[in-house]
């Protein structure tokens, strides 16, 4: 193996090398000749459109497109059917963008299916598309062209298509001879160029500009190259002057003269992050020259390759080549490496010399970061090596750093590999983001490199085994020659409960895919029913939503299927479709009772469940019959009801309810007092009240009310009216089936001891010492129950014998207690 | 300032402090001044979450209640609309954003659903034509709130109606749901224990849940070891008889409403009993239980023929305390005692607060008509003369005492026997319905189809085997010692409270459940068992509601010695039988003619 700096060649005090990547595996015959060509940023695929159709123009050949990995591993070829291609373009999220001179783009993904197409607009049907560019900016992917009639139009991002026309340049009759798209702090315009004349195109305005430190050997300029960060600019004049400069003009940095009078193919930046000198790369058919402050390096080529953007990779029929500004210049770490590679005794006595002038730090960091820019695994290994044994002399060296880079570059060289294909650098891949590099390993259906890759990085399963795992479903449920069982199978297999997969969106990309029998299938995996219901509900399914809503126990869910089928079905099918799920039943019961009391009915009655329509009607009655006629039809309908039910006692209830209502309301009218919706009670005691005792007792004996009732309901009343007269002659009218207790009570509760004091004589023997003792007679009480012979009669006396006057009282107790004893 | 909620064994602070985060953080996504339109059932339970100083600390100037027409005068960027999902409801907001467009310049609108977005409410707004004019619609998932260091409620009122009268599981739903944040929070339960329907309906959606959230959980040990899940269906019997420990004898006579008795009600007797005198006493405003606390668990629980002596005997250790600055030499001692000063203070104050409430309690349960009603609970729930018309409740209902009351006596009636006869049970309501009105026919037929009121179908009545079997009834219980000995033959592993009771009729507590050979009875165990053997701590959730004497007997089975297991409490709803009955009635308004 030659010395790691052999290939070498110094720019200013940067060096540029070339390295070999791929040694490509498609078996191409001839040149890119003839062929739109196009490189997915990022060690994307590559795009080829062969338009050999050009020159024969006959029907039957027609183009073929095809797309490669970086390798030249073949991903899809298949031939062009549609219109005239102006150019083609990669996506950011590597699809292809084929863009027709009718204006239509055309967008394919990887393995050339066709995904989606749309148009830039239809005046440029007639003039037709010339030119156009494909663009990346922050905001997404965009597409410009240039119509035949000199017009710019472009989308700054495909994904939201918002089209924009630039304003003309005036007076322009010829296309102009280059031009480029500066997609600058949110807005996108265009540079172009006609003869020496440059202009800035944007939305509202034309822009005539001069570039600053200008040489006045420009005749014209012919090529363009903006960086891809939209940081710098390049000019190609036709003297063979280069340009160099910032692209908002402002300042030149510096140019150069490549003594060559034709054009370059192609006119790209170089740049490297934190490059303190970035560079111009221009190719000719066989020649390629890096161009420095006022430097170059020329490569010589056999064939005219083809220049990608950043990073330099370009590819010739044969190989992919990269071109790489060279990482190794920092010299500490450089010479450290350099003897530790020979195994020389000078690496030891480099190491403390170094680490007497405290680089040692800084010695091992540049190791470690120059690992990350080698792309022969060997050479890594050394380097890093070399740091691990440099590391060994500094205490606390923070691990992450090495552990990190040893990691990464594993999976660089994974990835590197050719059969992979996807020749990604150490700071694109820091650029990228491991997450984007596993969507596009995901996208190239490289599921089990994925899946490693996660496992070997450690990413958490959602963000990363499930996610890929998920991609491999949806993907899988497309193919369609596996019969609907199988896949399923296979799917929960390998997916499990694996957290963080959805199965409701696989089931989703299976109905897309015409599958409806499969995506059923599949959402029985899935656990979370509000995922479910959707999807059962698009595909239909209504019937099965609602079982799964149900299972969920989430009664919206119910409820929002339930809303669904009664706009979807007839009355007829919706409530029989209810009758089958009594937990959904019940649930439109209650949204019926707050919302649609008719369907409420209607319910009942198709349920044939005449004791919950005797209750509708009861509650109806109340709640919204505005007259005593309407109330009183209800509840007839209600009696209907609950003689339907057989349900006696609410039949003679209601019945009974209605007699009262009548009554009342004739009541109402004789005496002009409100009686209506009383109850039976109030309404007695009202009428007790008022001197209606005929009333009164005719109510007591149509409702049957009970004695007891109703003689305490009239004593209360009575009393309530302080009639004690009336009330007196009650008590005598004949004996009373609640005793003479209430009669003492109730006087009482009025505060009329003397009439109270008449009831008690009639109070039962086993009251009679308790009413004394209300009405305050203590004497008497002590009678009582001195003939009661009852101790705690006595003792209860006793205990509300408090002051001196009824000291009497007390020694008869104390006497009767003392004879009772004695017994 | 929730200090209450962070003694115990599990700190239920933790779930406190996550619910006012998400609160704060959906306050902040509507930038500038705000005004909070409340649905009147949430503003109570809130009140345990957030302060008004939170609100206000998150720009929150002003606050309405929810009601129809016109949104009140505010001069704020902000209107929030913090409400239930309900369609009435949404009817409502609807109506003020309307009229809202018309008169002033715009203000934002926002949503926010309590606890979880319905997408019927949203289908609702949108035939409105509102659903646009809402920035943020979000739900703000509050299942159980923290009441107390042992206590969690979800405050859904109708919950019990819902899942037996109305066949709606949506409170069901929520309580799982509620299961599964705690389960997030405190890591998931390795055993759940369950007894009755809805329980096993409740543990079959956590099981579902679980495996929708795979993934996103995170390996916490345990708090919980023990899942058990009561549905009240199983004791309709304890809720009705009346409560006989302090704390729920404060909620059978004064009310609790989310741990705060209006102390007004208080006062007003006081005042009528020593006069003005005694008006100096603290209790103004709000008196909050859980604050009460801070003088001693014990006194919350025991039952109150027993807390007087506690108070006392707490009361003396306080003075004694007081006094212990007479023996304090040394600078030290004496910094010693200041620092415990405010504690102290504290202290005393509450003892107070609970020496005036035993007072006025004590007039009521030794009144006459507390007894008479409290004897005839008694005879009932020892079997005897269930079969007949009690001649208690007649009378009370020729009385016309509150409905409520009459209603709770025959559904006990009933329960205790099993059903009552076809006579006895169509007396009863024929008097209800000529006493009070027929419009409650159908409060009588929801009590019948509950299960609370029904007619008797085997001549068997199986509630005495019950009794005797289960050791329900105690009859040898030492006063002074406050609690018996739980029973032999109950197996107090996963958790039933054994009931007990005083001869003299002087119940302590009662059943829930310990059938443990019940073929209904059932166990999962979703995942590996956490620590065995001691200090284990179950969680008990009551579906349907709790009342406060049961939560005493399960605290009162946590502080056994020999148990060695804490138990938490869980609900749908703290209630007592009158709130229970009350949430069962349906009112009819009738329409003046």
């Amino acid at each position: 193996m030659a010395f790691v700096t052999a290939n070498w060649n110094p720019l200013g005090n940067v060096f540029y090398r070339k390295i070999d990547l791929y040694a490509m595996e498609w078996n191409m015959r001839e040149d890119f000749k003839d062929c739109l060509i196009a490189a997915a940023p990022y060690g994307g695929a590559i795009a080829l459109l062969k338009e050999d159709s050009r020159r024969e123009r006959s029907p039957s050949s027609r183009p073929v497109l095809e797309i490669y990995s970086s390798s030249g591993f073949p991903m899809a070829n298949f031939p062009w059917k549609s219109g005239q291609v102006v150019h083609i373009g990669w996506t950011l999220s590597e699809d292809l963008l084929c863009v027709q001179d009718n204006g239509t783009v055309l967008i394919y993904d990887i393995f050339g299916s066709f995904k989606r197409h749309f148009s830039m607009g239809s005046e440029v049907l007639q003039p037709r598309v010339i030119e156009a560019k494909v663009f990346h900016s922050p905001y997404g992917t965009g597409v410009a062209i240039l119509t035949g009639a000199y017009k710019f139009t472009c989308a700054t991002n495909i994904e939201e298509l918002k089209l924009r026309r630039l304003t003309e340049v005036p007076g322009l009759q010829n296309s102009p001879s280059c031009w480029a798209v500066l997609a600058q702090e949110r807005e996108t315009k265009v540079i172009l160029a006609t003869g020496k004349d440059l202009y800035i195109l944007d939305n509202t305005a034309c822009t005539s500009v001069t570039l600053p430190g200008i040489g006045p050997q420009v005749n014209s300029y012919c090529e363009i190259a903006v960086s891809f960060n939209y940081k710098y600019l390049a000019l190609f004049a036709d003297s063979g002057y280069i340009w160099m400069g910032l692209s908002s003009l402002q300042e030149k940095m510096w140019e150069f003269d490549t003594k060559i009078r034709t054009p370059p193919k192609q006119m790209v930046w170089c740049i490297r992050p934190k490059c303190k000198q970035p560079s111009v790369v221009a190719r000719w058919d066989k020649l390629l020259v890096v161009a420095g402050k006022q430097e170059s390096i020329q490569y010589p080529f056999m064939n005219p390759p083809y220049v990608f953007l950043m990073y330099l990779n370009y590819l010739n029929h044969a190989k992919l080549e990269m071109r790489q500004e060279s990482s190794l210049f920092f010299h500490e770490g450089f010479f450290f490496f350099f003897f530790f590679k020979k195994e020389s005794q000078k690496a030891d006595e480099y190491l403390r010399e170094i680490k007497d002038q405290n680089l040692l730090l800084v010695a091992v960091q540049q190791c470690i970061e120059a690992a990350g820019y080698e792309h022969e695994p060997n050479t890594q290994k050394t380097l890093l090596r070399a740091a691990s044994f440099g590391k060994c002399f500094i205490s606390d060296y923070p691990r992450d750093d090495f552990v990190n880079m040893c990691r990464d570059l594993r999976v660089l060289n994974a990835i590197h590999d050719y059969r992979i294909g996807i020749p990604l650098s150490y700071p694109q891949y820091t650029k990228l983001t491991t997450e984007v590099l596993i969507d596009r390993l995901v996208l190239r259906r490289l599921y089990p490199l994925a899946i490693k890759i996660c496992e070997y990085l450690k990413i958490s399963e959602f963000r990363g085994a499930s996610r890929v795992l998920a991609h491999w479903a949806c993907y899988k449920v497309q193919q369609k020659d596996e019969n609907d069982d199988e896949v399923a199978r296979a799917i929960n297999q390998k997916l499990g409960d694996t957290p963080g997969i959805s199965y409701s969106d696989i089931a989703a990309r299976a109905y897309e895919c015409g599958r409806m029998e499969l995506a059923i299938k599949l959402l029985e995996y899935e656990p979370r029913s509000g995922e479910q219901v959707p999807l059962l509900l698009k595909m239909k399914r209504s019937q099965l939503a609602l079982n799964k809503a149900i299972e969920s126990g989430d009664t919206d869910l119910v409820y929002t299927i339930v809303t669904h089928l009664k706009n979807e079905m007839n009355r007829g099918d919706f409530f029989m479709t209810l009758q089958n799920q009594p937990v959904a039943l019940s649930l439109y019961r209650q949204f019926c009772k707050h919302q649609e009391q008719d369907t409420l009915k209607d319910l009942y009655n198709q349920d044939d469940d005449h004791q919950e329509l005797g209750n509708f009607y009861v509650r109806s009655s109340y709640s919204f019959e505005k007259t005593i006629e309407g109330r009183v039809a209800t509840l007839h309908s209600a009696v209907d009801e609950y003689n339907k039910a057989k349900s006696e006692f609410a039949a003679k209830a209601t019945e009974d309810q209605i007699k009262l209502l009548r009554f009342q309301r004739r009541l109402q009218e004789e005496l002009d007092k409100p009686y209506l919706d009383l109850s039976l009670h109030d309404t007695i005691h009202n009428l007790i009240l008022d001197n209606k005792h005929k009333q009164a007792e005719q109510l007591y004996k149509d409702f049957k009310v009970p004695d007891k009732r109703f003689w305490r309901l009239k004593i209360s009343a009575l009393a309530e009216k302080e009639e004690w007269e009336e009330l007196e002659k009650f008590s005598k009218s004949k004996k009373s089936p609640i005793g003479y207790m209430p009669f003492v009570e109730i006087c009482l509760k009025y505060h009329s001891r003397y009439e109270a004091k008449k009831y008690v004589p009639k109070v039962s023997p086993e009251q009679k010492v308790k009413a004394y003792i209300m009405v305050g007679d203590l004497d008497q009480a002590a009678e009582a129950a001195i003939e009661h012979k009852n101790d705690s009669e006595l003792n209860l006396v006793l205990s509300k014998c408090t002051s001196a006057t009824q000291q009497s009282v007390v020694e008869k107790i104390n006497k009767a207690k003392a004879q009772l004893l004695k017994k | 300032m929730a200090s209450h909620l962070s003694y115990g064994r599990v700190n239920l602070n933790i779930l406190r402090e996550v619910a006012r985060k998400e609160l704060r953080e959906f306050l902040d996504k509507c930038a500038g001044s705000k005004a909070i339109v409340w649905d009147e059932h949430l503003t109570g339970p809130f009140g345990l979450i957030a302060q008004y100083s939170l609100l206000k600390e998150h720009e929150v100037e002003k606050m309405f209640t929810l009601k129809a027409g016109q949104l009140p005068v505010a001069d704020v960027k902000n209107i929030i609309f913090l409400v239930r999902p309900r369609l009435e409801l949404m009817d409502i907001i609807a109506q003020n954003v309307l009229s809202e467009d018309k008169h002033r310049s715009r203000r934002d609108f926002h949503i926010l659903f309590v606890p979880r977005r319905s997408l019927l409410c949203e289908q609702r707004l949108k035939e409105q034509g509102v659903l646009g004019s809402f920035h943020h619609r979000e739900e703000y998932s509050l299942d159980l709130i923290p009441f107390d260091g042992d206590l969690l409620s979800m405050e859904a009122e109708t919950a019990f109606r819902e899942c037996y009268l109305e066949n709606d599981q949506t409170s069901l739903y929520h309580a799982a749901k509620g299961l599964m944040t705690l389960q997030a929070l405190y890591g998931s339960i390795p055993q759940i224990f369950g007894k009755g329907e809805s329980a096993r309906h409740v543990a079959n959606m956590m099981l579902r849940m679980k495996r929708e959230f795979t993934g996103c959980q995170n390996p916490i040990l345990p708090v919980f070891d023990t899942l058990l899940l009561l549905d009240r269906n199983v004791d309709l019997l304890t809720p009705l008889a009346t409560q006989l420990t302090y704390e729920g004898l404060i909620d059978e006579i004064y009310g609790i409403q989310n741990s705060k008795c209006n102390s007004d009600k208080f006062a007003q007797k006081k005042n009528n009993k020593f006069g003005k005198s005694t008006c100096s006493s603290p209790l103004q405003g709000y008196l909050k239980m859980a604050k009460l606390l801070v003088v001693s668990t014990e006194v919350v629980n025991k039952k109150f023929r027993v807390s007087s002596p506690l108070i006392s005997k707490e009361s003396f250790t306080i003075s004694a305390h007081f006094k212990e600055r007479h023996n304090a030499k040394t600078v030290g001692e004496i910094k010693q005692f200041v620092s415990q000063l405010p504690h102290m203070q504290a202290a005393r104050s509450s003892l107070a607060n609970h020496t005036s409430i035993a007072e006025l309690i004590k007039d009521i349960t030794t009144s006459d008509e507390f007894f008479d009603n409290l004897t005839v609970e008694q005879e009932f729930m020892s079997g005897i003369e269930t079969d007949k018309v009690s001649v208690y409740t007649e009378e009370s209902i020729t009385k016309k005492d509150p409905l409520i009351k009459i209603l709770r006596l025959v559904c006990l009636q009933s329960v205790c026997n099993n059903g009552l006869k076809q006579k006895v049970l169509d007396y009863y309501k024929r008097e209800i319905l000529q006493t009070y009105g027929y419009e409650h026919i159908l409060t009588l037929n929801n009590l019948e189809k509950s299960g609370l009121l029904k007619l008797q179908s085997s001549s068997r009545n199986n509630y005495p085997t019950i009794r005797k079997t289960l050791r329900l009834w105690m009859d040898d219980v030492n006063e002074q010692h406050a609690f018996p000995p739980p029973p032999q033959g109950v197996n107090l592993q996963p958790a039933s409270v054994s009931p007990a009771s005083t001869a003299s009729g002087k119940r302590i507590y009662l059943t829930i459940v310990s059938m443990i050979t019940n073929k209904h009875y059932f166990l999962c165990m979703p995942g590996p068992i956490g620590q065995q053997g001691e200090n284990r701590v179950t969680l008990v959730f009551f579906l349907g509601g709790v009342t406060y004497a049961e939560i005493a007997a399960l605290r009162f089975l946590s502080q056994m010695e020999d148990g060695g297991t804490e138990y938490i409490i869980a609900t749908t709803k703290l209630m007592n039988g009158t709130s229970w009955i009350k949430s069962l009635m349906d009112r009819l308004e009738a329409a003046p003619f």
